[in-house]
């Protein structure tokens, strides 16, 4: 059922000021039952398994299974992701598991500089955008 | 039904939709905005750090042109973009962006983006114009610059965007509605700017189950961008080019690093290779089908006809592209070992940044890339007017490239309502744009938009409260419908006084599937068959009224498939507008099967009345802006 919830594992977000895999699903797919206090999945068959309800999970209750119909089961691709870089276990049907790491971002989270250091004032009237030519490290093409 | 409150927003310049295109204009509208004293509003349905097409990430940055090291000119870019398209692009706009989307990758990698170096410290190139990331955050750092620089006030998340307001001929602004609250939403605005996504699930999608949501493009783009535009008012162009990707099979794996990163062959399963085998095809679709780059719809092309012979199933052959590896490494073991460890990563990162279903399909099937081939296969069509389709928004370009012709009136990327913006997958005719050229788009518009608002000084528009009573009421009518009438059954999906926005979706997809050339019609539509579809299209747009919703989340269903219905209708129009066969392997005229350059190498645009609804089509010229390439250049030399 593309991304799931295992009840054990989810407390609802009870701890923080609205539920992350609800606030995160591009697709406005996560719920929270109130009355159980877990999320759901509302609508598996319109989920793109983009993983983001369980990059976020804190608990990590969301996990994926592959569409039913043309995904043969037993496996499991299962991500951590950290400040700066993501850790991926991929379990086979045959049990084989591979792991690997990649980096995700290069300055800490929150910091991104809107100008990115680049300078240039140019004016509101020609091509010119606001880091440039800075930017572009080369003058901005006329024809 | 429960009380909704109506919140107003005015603002100077709205921003509808907060993906690639939108979170460039969102950057560099902050800046001018600030010079200028003006306001600016983002709005998206979803949370921008995840939203649009990149919501997973991606693996490549598809558009560099390289222009501070000399490696490429812009008049390069443009000559690609062209063939690729087979003739139909606009120079203007394909070159306004081409010659500032290096700024936005360098702008990427400064907000922490980590795109692949070589040993010289140079970005590695997955082809010509693509460039190797790590990106699975790459929405995430482009959100954070965006949002930083615009102030999170500024920025409205979980609306859903309904339409335009347009009230004698004039656009005042967007109504929506929260999907989170009872909230309806009146954005008033004096300049506007348009990014909300292409469109999926228009076309029946192969898989259909469970896998329905699996299709290339994000199930949550649904066509906001195209209704918006043409319920402006705003003349549209190119909407019969719609994109098929080939990919892994099923998943939609990407197939950029296997073709291009490790030079794999695709063959059919008899060993033959179409691209060779069928060569002379490309006789054909001259002079396109002898550039090089061979155009993405050619390819997709001679892959087809061997699907129709039932030489299929066909296969990547990355067990034979590995092997060559290896054989590079000969007796030099370890040196063999560290390059497969290496191009092992490479190959799942590939996968994981971007369509993680296909590392599940591969693990799930047992899938050794050394020891055996996989299938790949053509998806469904799609509307991405910023990929390898077209579909989109016409509009101004630049004054430096495209003044003193008709493809100039005032600013760059406004379309033909004052005052109004596209970018990204909204604007059409500039292809191949991708992720970096979206958010170069972006900024290009949104500067454009400031300039706008500073020197024609567009009044503060205001609408009656009798206007924003009408919109309030047809916005929540699914919800009321729901309400009148679903006690009336002991079943609430099966009655006879409304239709649920699911089924709706099918209704639509099947007819488009069947008359306007989808997966189950081979790709192949006709004269007839396009004028019945448009025939059953009618009907359903008048059985739109019946939509109905039973909470906020189906509310924004049934607005989604109302929009994905004009995409359709738009879509539908076109195809039957062009008399002839330009871009096989995306569809096929079947009673027009050749390319027709005396009549149809031009624009097919369209129009739809914003109150009669009424359609008009034309034909608009192809200027070149840059002499034609010389055989020897097509030939890619
Ligand atoms: C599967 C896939 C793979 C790709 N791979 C690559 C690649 O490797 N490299 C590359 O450079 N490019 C790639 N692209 C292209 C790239 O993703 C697009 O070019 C780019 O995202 C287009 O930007 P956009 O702003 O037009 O649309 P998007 O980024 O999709 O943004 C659309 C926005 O509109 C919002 N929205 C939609 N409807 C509404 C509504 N009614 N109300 C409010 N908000 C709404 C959405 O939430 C979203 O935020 C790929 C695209 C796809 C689909
Ligand atoms: S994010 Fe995790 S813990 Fe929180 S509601 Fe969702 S599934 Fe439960
Ligand atoms: S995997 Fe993506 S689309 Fe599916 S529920 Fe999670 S966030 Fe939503």
């Amino acid at each position: 059922m593309p991304s799931f919830v295992n009840v054990e594992k989810c407390d609802g977000c009870k701890a923080l000021d609205k539920t992350a895999c609800q606030y995160i699903c591009p697709n406005d797919l996560m719920v929270l039952d109130k009355e159980k206090m877990k999320a759901y999945n509302r609508e598996p068959e319109m989920c793109w398994e983009c993983y983001n309800c369980v990059k976020i999970c804190p608990t990590q209750a969301v996990d994926v299974r592959g569409y039913a119909d043309f995904v043969p089961m037993g496996a499991s691709v299962v991500p951590l992701r950290s400040t700066d870089s993501i850790m991926w276990t991929v379990k086979f049907r045959s049990g084989q598991v591979k792991r690997f790491k990649f980096p995700i971002r290069t300055t800490p989270e929150g910091q991104a500089q809107p100008a990115g250091g680049f300078g240039g004032d140019p004016g509101l009237d020609g091509p010119v955008l606001f880091t440039e030519p800075d930017s572009l490290g080369c003058d901005v093409w006329l024809k | 039904m429960q009380n909704f409150e109506t919140v107003k927003v005015e603002t100077d310049l709205l921003i509808l939709g907060g993906g690639m295109a939108s979170c460039g204009a969102a950057v560099e509208a902050a800046y001018w905005a600030k010079k200028n004293n003006l306001k600016v509003t983002m709005v998206d349905k979803a949370a921008v750090d995840r939203s649009g097409a990149v919501a997973m990430g991606l693996s490549a940055i598809n558009q560099y042109v390289g222009l501070k090291d000399g490696q490429n000119t812009v008049k390069d870019y443009v000559t690609y973009v062209k063939n690729d398209l087979m003739g139909v692009a606009r120079d203007d706009l394909v070159a306004s962006i081409a010659r500032h989307v290096d700024s936005s990758v360098h702008l990427f990698e400064k907000w922490g983006l980590p795109i692949w170096k070589d040993e010289k410290g140079g970005y590695v190139h997955e082809g010509r114009w693509q460039l190797m990331i790590n990106g699975e955050s790459y929405k995430v750092v482009v959100a954070e610059a965006a949002k930083n620089h615009l102030g999170a006030d500024n920025i409205i998340e979980r609306v859903f965007i309904v339409g335009p307001i347009v009230e004698g001929g004039q656009l005042k602004g967007a109504y929506g509605f929260s999907v989170r609250e009872n909230k309806f939403y009146i954005f008033l605005a004096r300049a506007i700017f348009c990014a909300m996504g292409g469109a999926v699930h228009v076309f029946k999608p192969r898989s259909s189950g469970e896998g329905l949501g699996r299709a290339w493009y994000p199930p949550w783009n649904s066509g906001s961008s195209a209704y918006f535009t043409l319920k402006s008012g705003a003349e549209m162009t190119c909407q019969e080019v719609r994109f098929i990707p080939v990919r892994f099979k099923d998943a939609y794996g990407p197939v950029g690093a296997w073709f291009l990163l490790f030079k794999s062959r695709a063959t059919n399963a008899f060993g033959g290779e179409y691209m060779v085998e069928r060569r002379s095809e490309l006789d054909n679709w001259k002079p396109y089908g002898h550039v090089k780059p061979i155009p993405a719809n050619l390819r997709n092309y001679l892959g087809m006809l061997d699907v129709m012979e039932g030489k299929g199933p066909i296969y990547m052959r990355t067990e034979e592209a590995i092997q060559k590896i290896a054989d590079q490494y000969k007796g030099d073991d370890k040196a063999y070992k560290k390059k497969m460890k290496e191009l092992e990563s490479e190959a799942w990162e590939d996968f994981l940044d971007m369509t993680i279903s296909q590392a599940i399909l591969w693990a799930a099937s047992n899938v050794q890339p050394e020891e055996r081939s996989s299938e790949i296969a053509a998806a469904e069509p799609y509307f991405i007017g910023s990929h390898s389709g077209a579909s989109g928004a016409w509009v101004s370009g630049p004054e430096d490239l495209a003044g003193g012709t008709p493809y100039f009136w005032g600013y760059e990327n406004m379309c033909t309502v004052k005052g109004l913006f596209a970018a990204g997958d909204a604007s059409g005719a500039s292809s191949h744009k991708f992720s970096s050229g979206s958010h170069a788009e972006g900024r290009i518009a949104a500067k454009a938009a400031v300039r706008y608002l500073v020197k024609e000084k567009p009044a503060k528009p205001t609408v009656s409260d009798d206007t924003i009573k009408k919109l309030k009421e047809a916005t929540l009518a699914p919800l009321a419908l729901f309400e009148q009438h679903s006690g009336f059954t002991s079943q609430i999906d099966v009655n006879p006084n409304y239709i649920l926005p699911k089924m709706f979706m099918f209704r639509l997809q099947k007819l488009m599937d069947e008359y306007a050339g989808g997966v189950g019609a081979q790709f192949t539509t006709s004269k007839h068959l396009c004028e019945r579809g448009l025939e059953l299209l009618g009907m359903l747009k008048e059985d739109s009224k019946f939509l109905a919703a039973k909470d906020l989340h189906e509310l924004m269903r049934c607005w989604e498939n109302y929009h994905r219905m004009y995409q359709a209708e738009a879509h539908v129009r076109t195809i039957l507008f062009r008399e002839e066969t330009r871009w096989p392997g995306y569809y096929f005229r079947a009673d027009f099967p050749k390319l027709d350059n005396d009549k149809w190498l031009c624009f097919a645009n369209c129009t739809m009345d914003p109150v009669t609804e009424e359609w008009k089509m034309l034909k608009r010229e192809i200027i070149p802006l840059f002499k034609p390439a010389s055989d020897h250049e097509l030939l890619g030399g």
